[in-house]
């Protein structure tokens, strides 16, 4: 087990000119035994970092210590680390046995070690009976659990994570994430997970590197970063369905919204939201108003703060989310379920001031 | 194509067995003659029931020969080294360049890569005074290394290896890379076990070919006992002021077919496996 710092980490293929930077500097220090899930969106760099943890990547620029040691140098197999791959990355001419057995084999780990080493891994991950079969004899579950244990075996300071479950079926993934969990209580040993699914970063992470064009947008704790997202982006990407963003303009004590287009400008039921900033006021000019959709709440006429026209509604069963116009803009309320809207209807809104987010409209930084 | 129509399964049926029968005839007929003696070969028309003189024809060409060849054991044992030689040094050769290209970043790379593929349009016949220079003045005539060495480079074999690894994907290299295996161990560990199936079908096919060659032994050898079975073959029906033994030159034809048959035969499954199978 090892702490693993970051300190300006960056990656850049080509050189000279035509260089094209993808990682613009990571600094970031993981506690030994800590869980962080790098999260963000498809090509925002999360897999190359975890790559150049890996040993499987170079890194252009900046430094990557694992346990004290600067790991730029060495070799993914220098740097005891094991990772487990979105497909699996199964020897396919091996048994399960082989598979797991083969990283011991190759350091020279005497046999009778490796044969109880990998009958301990594959007890735990429920594979004993599996041990002499053929990765493709296997469900999918079945190989990533191999993979696991592949890893497992090796007792690696760092365990690195490449969307592991991005492969299995939705019920699959539930249940692999909890072990997974388990796992890692179990071992504790440091882990880093990349997933461009916000479910398993909030459920797996201690805490979470949000990632977006190969820039660290924030690094928190789930909670933290839900309940405080640190820019548009991760206020967008965090959180289902995604925050409501109000584009908008704080003039005096007050904070106006202004209608995202001709066509909601013109839509009578979604007027401008009008609301007294809070003191002291974020700043003036320009803002975006963040509300999550599980804020909005319905209120009687008199205290809604402003008319929502619902267009669609979805019932998942437990709660709807109501999709339409309001503020000023296009808004999605999420709605218990004793009281479906109706589409057309036109909802009285309104939201507590401690849930509103506020957002710098020209960098998307955010200000309170 | 699951309807079950009596009219077109017979109506198929009969296709394939008229089919068989073109095929095979020719192989009946030379088998008939090497049952017979010589004379009853030359009576028109041939009988096609085989004799009696099978077990003295194929013992006679066998420790004998026939029209002044050397026997023919000699001869399919040069076969067979040669053919041998050339598809186990063609597999050896051909796949690891095909790991060599696939697998480094080296300068010039695609270079290579496109240095072997061009030989593709070179084939033997093309580049066949050159090579003989080259061997007869390096003193390889009519001996083993003559017979196969020139033989063995394969752009065909590297192509095929090259789109073969392409498949692979990269992360069992890169899972190997974590397990701690260097570029040896992932071959031989990894890479190797893989292609067996194709390694299988390339092999039945370069040992057909290294057994069927015709051209280059001819130029290579001139001694009786370096010839391959073959040219041995060929020798036997010279003419000249001897008849030629038409009974003893079907022999063997029989014996000189029968290794790539068994060859096919017993590496049947395998060869399907190999240019079938694409789900490793």
């Amino acid at each position: 087990m090892a702490a693993v710092e970051l300190r300006g980490v960056r990656k850049s293929y080509g050189s000279g000119k035509n260089a094209l930077e993808v990682i613009h500097g990571i600094d970031c220090s993981v506690a030994d035994g800590e869980f962080i899930v790098l999260v963000g969106p498809s090509g925002c760099g999360k897999s190359t970092l975890l790559r150049m943890m890996a040993g499987l990547e170079e890194i252009s620029a900046g430094e990557i210590a694992i346990g004290g040691r600067v790991v730029n140098q060495l070799e993914p197999k220098d740097r005891d680390v094991a990772m487990v791959f979105q497909n699996y990355a199964l020897y396919p001419h091996m048994s399960v046995r082989e598979n797991m057995a083969y990283g011991l084999k190759i350091r020279g780990v005497a046999a009778a070690e490796i044969a109880t080493r990998v009958e301990r891994a594959a007890a735990m991950l429920e594979l004993a009976p599996y041990l002499d079969r053929r990765p493709r004899e296997l469900s999918g579950g079945q190989r990533q659990r191999v993979a696991m244990g592949r890893a497992i075996v090796r007792n690696p300071q760092v365990f690195l994570f490449d969307e592991p479950l991005s492969n299995l079926d939705a019920k699959l993934r539930v249940q692999t994430r909890m072990e997974l969990q388990k796992l890692h209580r179990e071992f504790n040993t440091t882990s880093l997970y990349v997933t461009h699914d916000q479910v398993e970063a909030m459920t797996l992470g201690q805490r979470l590197i949000v990632m977006n064009a190969g820039v660290a947008e924030q690094i928190g704790a789930p909670m933290e970063v839900y309940a405080k997202p640190a820019s548009t982006f991760v206020a967008g990407f965090i959180g289902s369905p995604a925050m409501n963003l109000l584009r908008g303009e704080a003039q005096g004590d007050r904070f106006v919204t202004t209608a995202t287009s001709a066509a909601i400008a013109l839509a009578t039921p979604a007027p401008p939201l009008s609301i007294h900033l809070p003191v002291p006021a974020p700043r003036d000019g320009p803002l975006v108003l963040g509300l999550r959709p599980e804020h909005l709440v319905p209120a009687s006429a008199g205290a809604a703060r402003f008319g929502f026209a619902v267009e669609m509604v979805e019932s998942l069963g437990a709660d709807s989310y109501a999709y339409g116009l309001g503020g000023g803009g296009t808004l999605i309320a999420r709605v218990a379920a004793g009281t479906v809207p109706v589409v057309d209807e036109v909802l009285p809104l309104t939201f507590a001031a401690q849930h509103m987010h506020w957002f710098d409209a020209a960098n998307g930084k955010r200000v309170a | 194509m699951v309807e079950n129509r009596p009219g077109l399964n017979f109506f198929s049926h009969a296709l394939l067995i008229i089919g068989v029968a073109v095929v095979a005839f020719p192989v009946y007929l030379t088998f008939v003659a090497s049952t017979l003696t010589a004379d009853q070969v030359l009576d028109a028309p041939m009988r096609l029931w085989p004799g009696s003189h099978l077990l003295e024809n194929y013992a006679h060409v066998l420790q004998k020969g026939a029209g002044g060849a050397a026997p023919l054991s000699r001869l399919l044992f040069n076969s067979l080294i040669s053919a041998l030689v050339i598809a186990i040094g063609k597999i050896a050769i051909s796949i690891i360049s095909a790991y060599a290209i696939v697998y480094f970043r080296f300068p010039g790379r695609m270079f290579c890569f496109w240095l072997i593929f061009l030989t593709l349009m070179l084939p033997v016949e093309v580049r066949i005074l050159p090579t003989y220079k080259v061997v007869a003045d390096m003193g390889f005539l009519d001996s083993y290394v003559g017979l196969t060495l020139p033989l063995i480079a394969s752009a065909t074999a590297t192509f095929l290896f090259r789109q073969f690894f392409l498949t692979i994907p990269d992360e069992l290299l890169e899972a190997a890379r974590i397990d701690g295996a260097g570029p040896l161990r992932f071959f031989w560990d990894v890479v190797l076990p893989l292609s067996v199936t194709n390694i299988a079908a390339l092999f039945v096919i370069l040992f057909i070919y290294g057994w069927n060659q015709y051209l280059w032994p001819l130029l290579i050898t001139t001694q009786e006992n370096m010839y391959t079975a073959v040219i041995g073959m060929r020798r036997m029906m010279s003419g000249g002021d001897a008849a030629t033994e038409w009974n003893l030159v079907m022999t063997t034809a029989m014996l000189t077919m029968l290794p790539p048959a068994i060859v096919v035969i017993l590496m049947q499954r395998w060869f399907v496996k190999g240019l079938v199978d694409s789900e490793k």
